[in-house]
């Protein structure tokens, strides 16, 4: 005990001499070619690459990271490399927002992606794609839209993603295009000592709709670290539609660092639905950009931290156009020595009157040492808008729990059923049975630790 | 005559503090006994203390049911025998709806009796409750709203008896079932309990009010005074209570009283 003590002090220390990445200009150009990139793709990524070498790492010292520490991450040890073999879990594949699946793409690192097609998609001129094809075949929708939503300059991820990011999944769906099938895909990263990178680009045109369920996950490895990062970026335009839902389901070993926004524009809905269950620790940036008059966002989070997990959530409901509204619900529940820390902002433009803006953080301490930290946030510039917020954090109370006992319900149980029903907001926001009922199974393993 | 709810000699304590100080009762199934008594002398603190709530130390005594010590044992295990408390406040269970509670609560109770139990089948639990929410004049949207959130008074005290009929213990121990309601909820739920009343079930009713007693006939009363029972009769003790009010009571046993 005493020495695993003395260990980690010495790594603290070391850690204190800024960390860089091993990667160098070289790999970045390595990843270019290999995927084929015509030349303004390249300069996109080299621009990427020289942002994120001008820009220090994020410390504590930075606002969006007071809360959330990366010294303890070993960058020396995390190397570009191919992911392992392992079979993706079989859980995974399953279609969760219908019976089936308009189309399955399965994406690891350094390896073929898997694509199964139930639908012909391309009928209609929908692209749902690895990102290998889309640049040989769809480079010009890439080049309108990519790096547009989520800058470079957005962060030091931000800019290390789209340096690095060699996997990804591009979906375009045309005006007017209403896909029946829900898109599911997946990213499966397996391995340690490496990073991985993905990016998501989601285009839907004028009137189009779509439903897409996309989850980022690996398997724990019981040692050393993997780092990813990704960036995620929708585009809704007018009056289009788009059901997303994202699950980060990402092994104990690894560090997340993802940044995502959405536009939508004139009448377009989104409604943008999170679950985050595994890592060591996640850091996300999702905005929501309500760039057209009645425009529409909602943002629906489930989080469930355990041991020593550690999830920052920064939301930004930025309302830049009249007659917009959003609405953010976050529930999380932590367990062991977790924590979670979510920092939310409703930002409204001078020009954005008659908006109405909602956001609430509900968090549930399931342990004594868990920590959950609730930043709300307004920054109201319009004078005719309608804007609430709440954040809570509680803990399981003895009333209830004796009253269900007196049901003639065990303690555990009762517990599960205080447990469930904090969640049901959230499950009653998703509009899938198989999302909430996976998210179920995520409780109970998280219960079951 | 084995399922019965036996009080011998019963002393609890909270914080160090002596509230029942000797209670001696018994019920059977098929029975109704009222408990009545002013505010104060330990009536809720016997209802919770035969639940098994963790707040209260039985200090002395025993409390049999169905031939077997629950002194020891856990309030769901309790529950699970067929004891049922319907709560004076009943408790706010977000998230959970009254049809989802009712059917886990089911399933809790046949889980117990039978490990292998898969749980009620869904169009049997809906017959079930539409017959049970008929019986108390209850609409039927009642089941899918959250338990007792956001319920008024009267709903909360119906949600109760709701759920003991869908439970069906051998004894209900109704705590204050009749504080805050309106007649006509007081009707409905009287005849509720009524309806459910019979062979198979006993039932113990806590007020302080003999209100619900022009319901609801009673085989025993019971009047308790600082945290004793001190007299015990038939219906017409109630119509006494009613009349002459505790003060009789209070000096009759003036000083016999412990503490």
């Amino acid at each position: 005990m005493s020495s695993r003590t003395v260990s980690r002090r010495k790594r603290v220390v070391r850690k204190q001499e800024a960390p860089e990445f091993s990667f160098t200009r070289e790999d970045v150009e390595g990843i270019s070619q290999a995927l084929g990139e015509p030349d303004k793709l390249k300069a996109q990524r080299m621009a990427a690459w020289e942002k994120f070498e001008s820009l220090p790492m994020p410390s504590t010292s930075d606002e969006p990271w007071r809360r959330t520490d990366i010294r303890g991450l070993d960058l020396d040890r995390i190397k570009m490399q191919a992911s392992t073999k392992k079979p993706v879990a079989s859980e995974l594949l399953q279609p969760l927002v219908a019976e089936s699946h308009g189309a399955l793409l399965v994406l690891r690192p350094g390896h073929t992606p898997e694509f199964q097609e139930e639908e012909n998609l391309q009928e209609d001129g929908v692209v749902f794609t690895d990102w290998t094809t889309a640049v040989r075949e769809h480079a010009e929708i890439i080049e309108r839209t990519m790096d547009t939503i989520v800058p470079a300059e957005d962060g030091k991820f931000a800019a290390l993603a789209a340096a690095m990011s060699q996997e990804g999944v591009l979906l375009y769906v045309p005006a007017g295009v209403q896909l029946q099938q829900p898109l599911h895909s997946i990213f499966w990263a397996p391995g340690t000592d490496a990073a991985f990178f993905h990016r998501v680009l989601i285009v839907l045109e004028r009137g189009a709709s779509a439903v897409f369920f996309h989850e980022t996950a690996s398997p724990t490895e019981s040692e050393g670290q993997t780092v990813h990062a990704g960036i995620v970026e929708i585009s809704v335009a007018e009056e289009a539609s788009l059901k997303f839902v994202e699950v980060q389901n990402l092994g104990g070993h690894v560090w997340n660092f993802t940044h995502e926004r959405a536009k939508v524009a004139r009448e377009g809905r989104l409604d943008w639905i999170f679950g985050a269950v595994g890592s060591q620790l996640t850091k996300t940036f999702s905005d929501l950009d309500l760039t057209g008059q009645g425009a529409e966002g909602r943002f629906s989070g489930f989080y469930f931290t355990s041991e020593r997990q550690h999830f920052d959530h920064d939301t930004q409901q930025n309302h830049l156009a009249p007659d917009t509204m959003s609405d953010l619900l976050f529930k999380g529940a932590l367990v062991d020595q977790s924590r979670s820390v979510w920092q939310g902002m409703i930002y409204v433009a001078p020009e954005a009157q008659k908006t109405d803006g909602f956001q609430a953080n509900r968090n549930l301490i399931l342990s004594k040492k868990a920590r959950a930290d609730s930043i709300p946030g307004l920054e109201i510039l319009a004078d005719d808008v309608r804007c609430t917020h709440g954040a809570t954090v509680g803990q399981l109370e003895d009333l209830p729990i004796y009253y269900l006992m007196t049901r003639g319900f065990p303690r555990e149980e009762a517990e599960r059923m205080m447990i469930d029903g904090f969640f049901a907001p959230i499950m009653e926001r998703i509009p899938f049975d198989g999302v909430r009922e996976r998210f179920r199974r995520m409780i109970e393993a998280k219960l079951g630790n | 005559m084995t399922d019965i709810l036996e009080v011998k000699d019963l002393h609890t304590s909270i914080d160090g503090q002596e509230i029942l100080k000797g209670v001696n009762l018994i019920v059977r199934e098929g029975e109704i006994h009222a408990l009545m008594g002013p505010n104060g002398t330990g009536k809720s603190t016997l209802a919770n203390v035969l639940m098994g709530h963790p707040s209260y130390e039985v200090t002395q005594g025993q409390i049999l049911f169905k031939g077997e010590d629950l002194t020891a044992m856990a309030t769901d295990e309790r529950a699970r025998m067929g004891l049922f408390l319907a709560f004076q406040y009943p408790v706010a269970i977000p998230g959970v709806s009254v049809a989802n509670f009712l059917r886990q609560a089911i399933n809790a109770h046949r889980k117990a009796r039978d490990p292998e139990y898969k749980g009620i089948p869904i169009p049997e639990f809906r017959k079930l409750l539409k017959e049970k929410m008929d019986l108390l004049e209850m609409a039927h949207e009642f089941a899918g709203r959250y338990l007792n959130d956001g319920f008024s008074g009267g709903e909360k005290k119906r949600a109760e008896i709701l759920q003991l009929a869908t439970l069906e213990p051998s004894i209900a121990i109704l705590d204050e079932t009749d504080s805050g309601l309106d007649i006509d909820a007081l009707r409905i739920v009287a005849n509720g309990v009524n309806t459910l009343s019979g062979p198979d079930l006993g039932v113990l009713i806590i007020t302080h009010y003999q209100r619900i007693l022009n319901y609801i006939k009673p085989d025993q009363v019971h009047i308790m005074l600082d945290g004793q029972i001190v007299e015990s009769g038939g219906a017409d003790l109630a119509q006494h209570l009613e009349e002459q009010g505790y003060d009789w009571v209070r000096e009759k046993h003036n000083g016999k009283v412990q503490g």
